[in-house]
């Protein structure tokens, strides 16, 4: 054999290895959560352990579903993650195509500006928020909590979609207009589908980020919590197999979310075509 | 009918003057170049009449309309971009299609016309490729056949070969050229290569800081160029200046005599390289200093009288760098040149 093949053989064995490292660095925790949220309570201390977490059944989870509250919180965290999705994208996309396309005065200081909201520790502002959501009636409403998420979310949104339409040439659009579009169709029909990936990128990260964020959630509700909230002041007087079927239910959207828009993020159009 | 005209076109960036009262008629099925180096203001002119930019001040008209309010899309005009700007989420076909799609063309007249203009740009095995796919040229064709498949009264052209590797250019230049010919489409045509210009245009546009130097027929321009810039830049190599000292109405530098009308005591002629002959004795002193053979001519780079000087001589003539040779420049070709502001004598610049 060969130093070259050997060579050949070591950087395989390398990363292969370094594939199943990653893979186990996100599964392996997954799975076992899996197990004790699937065991009920014997199955979490079990020993030896299920090799699937269905093998006894789907009962505990069902148990854990049933407990009052935690089906509306997941449905109310839901929500909220959905309309944060949707605000961040109407609000944080537009701001990034100004940013990547036009020139105008303070553009650094607005980009600046736009990073700074993160710099505002939550903490500080929830009592004046509380006030001020109690005052207007949007305390304790999904729409009241989304707004905040969408504040949390919109600086990564403009961001990441202004160098996102930076990306696309601009020339691409002025062909557009040259052979017929509106600027509006420009962007419908050259813009859009080219961003789109990216912009679904986006969305489920504000997603993620809604859908985790637990202080203002708690802060902001009493009754109409998301589940994060509601986990966050049941699962401490809970026994051990309710917190694991808990930390299931957390994980599972970001999963499905993530596995439902994995098209976007992969399939590149291969923009860089110059 | 479709001809353009640009009446005093002007635009400024801030305080920067990018084009200066600018006018200039393009005629009907005219190939017209605009010629200079980067930053003279060619480009930004082009994208004016496009519409992509907005004068400071001054007229477009496109076959005798008003267009300098109208956005791009009405002013029935194509495009062909420097970096192709070719749809990377639609297949060549729908790429060819798309200005015929946006003006409402029917399926049967959008399929004509893509397989005409296919045609033309043989293109026509890519039609269900995505651009991706593409190699450089190919993509530029894809480009070129997007512009003529909605038949445009007026085809704008920004650079569109500088992309290519020389010999694809080469290719691409003669095949413009024929399918152009064919279409008869008033074309205005952006480059900073003076041979691209010389072989494709009707006329040549000579730009230079925001003001067009001349505007002639490309041997006009070669032959008897206006300025000395338009001298130096059109041609490779580029025409010798050479300063002569005047005295009593002669121009004389070493043996060289030639009468001429200026009241200054120096003068400066612009000769091209293969306008020299090498005689035996008299004329210019020129001492060679680097000889190159390009199959040919001979080029020799070396000096007149301590100024540095280009001359083309037939390919098998025996020179050596430090030999000193007489030349004696053909006086009808000789262009006469004010030193003081650069332009021609004797000529309308």
């Amino acid at each position: 054999m060969s130093e070259a093949t050997v060579s050949i053989r070591l950087r395989r064995v390398m990363f292969w290895s370094g594939v199943a490292m990653l893979c186990a660095w996100v599964l392996v925790p997954i799975y076992l959560i899996a197990l004790g949220a699937f065991g009920g309570r014997a199955g979490v201390f079990r020993w030896p352990k299920n090799l699937l977490p269905w093998d006894s059944g789907l009962a505990a989870m069902q148990a854990f579903l049933a407990v009052e509250g935690v089906w509306t919180a997941a449905v109310n965290g839901a929500l909220v993650a959905c309309l944060t999705m949707l605000f961040s994208l109407l609000l944080g996309a537009p701001a990034g195509y100004a940013l990547a396309r036009y020139r105008f005065a303070g553009q650094d200081a607005f980009r600046m500006l736009v990073v700074l909201t993160r710099a505002f520790p939550l903490a500080i502002l929830a009592l004046p928020l509380t006030v001020t959501f109690i005052r207007t009636g949007l305390y304790d409403t999904p729409l009241g909590v989304a707004l905040v998420h969408t504040a949390l979310a919109l600086p990564f949104t403009a961001l990441v979609s202004s160098s996102l339409f930076m990306g696309i040439p601009r020339e691409l659009e002025e062909a557009a207009w040259i052979f017929g579009c509106t600027g509006l169709q420009a962007f419908r029909k050259i813009v859009l589908p080219l961003a789109l990936p990216g912009l679904a990128a986006a969305a489920i990260f504000s997603f993620v980020i809604s859908w985790n964020e637990v202080f203002a959630a708690s802060v902001l509700t009493v009754r109409n919590r998301t589940l994060t909230a509601y986990l966050l002041t049941v699962l401490a007087e809970s026994p051990l197999h309710f917190r694991f079927a808990g930390g299931f239910l957390l994980i599972l959207p970001s999963v499905i979310f993530i596995f439902a828009v994995r098209k976007y993020l992969f399939a590149m159009w291969g923009i860089a075509n110059r | 009918m479709s001809g353009i005209r640009i009446d005093a076109i002007e635009k400024r960036f801030g305080a920067a003057r990018a084009l200066e009262q600018l006018t200039l008629d393009v005629e009907d099925g005219e190939f017209l170049a605009l010629l200079g180096p980067s930053g003279c203001g060619k480009t930004t002119l082009l994208r004016i009449i496009a519409g992509l930019e907005t004068q400071t001040s001054g007229r477009i008209f496109i076959g005798g309309r008003d267009v300098s309010a109208l956005p791009p899309r009405e002013r029935g005009l194509a495009m062909v971009f420097q970096n192709y700007a070719v749809f990377p989420h639609m297949t060549v076909y729908e790429n060819v299609a798309f200005g015929l799609r946006m003006k409402g063309a029917t399926a049967a007249e959008v399929n004509k016309q893509v397989e005409r203009a296919a045609g033309l740009l043989h293109i026509e095995p890519y039609l269900e490729r995505y651009p991706a796919k593409l190699s450089g040229g190919q993509r530029q064709r894809v480009a070129v056949a997007r512009a003529l498949a909605v038949q445009p009264a007026v085809l704008l052209m920004d650079e569109p070969l500088s992309n290519l590797d020389a010999l694809l250019r080469l290719e691409m230049r003669s095949e413009l050229k024929s399918v152009l010919n064919s279409s008869g489409t008033t074309t205005v045509y952006v480059t900073h290569d003076q041979t691209e210009a010389m072989g494709l245009a009707d006329r040549i546009a000579v730009m230079h800081q925001g003001v067009i130097e001349q505007i002639d027929r490309p041997q006009a321009l070669y032959e008897r160029p206006a300025t000395r810039f338009v001298g130096g830049f059109v041609g490779s190599p580029p025409m010798n200046f050479i300063d002569m000292p005047v005295k009593a109405g002669l121009a004389r530098l070493g043996d060289f005599t030639n009468p001429v009308s200026t009241g200054r005591d120096t003068i400066t002629a612009g000769i091209r390289a293969e306008d020299i002959a090498v005689v035996e004795r008299g004329g210019l002193p020129f001492d060679v200093m680097v000889c190159e053979p390009l199959g040919a001519t001979l080029l020799l780079t070396g000096r007149v009288a301590g100024q540095l000087a280009r001359v083309a001589v037939r390919p098998d003539a025996v020179v050596a760098p430090g030999d000193r040779l007489n030349l004696e420049p053909s006086p009808g070709r000789i262009v006469w040149i004010d030193p003081a502001n650069g332009k021609a004598i004797g000529q309308a610049a």
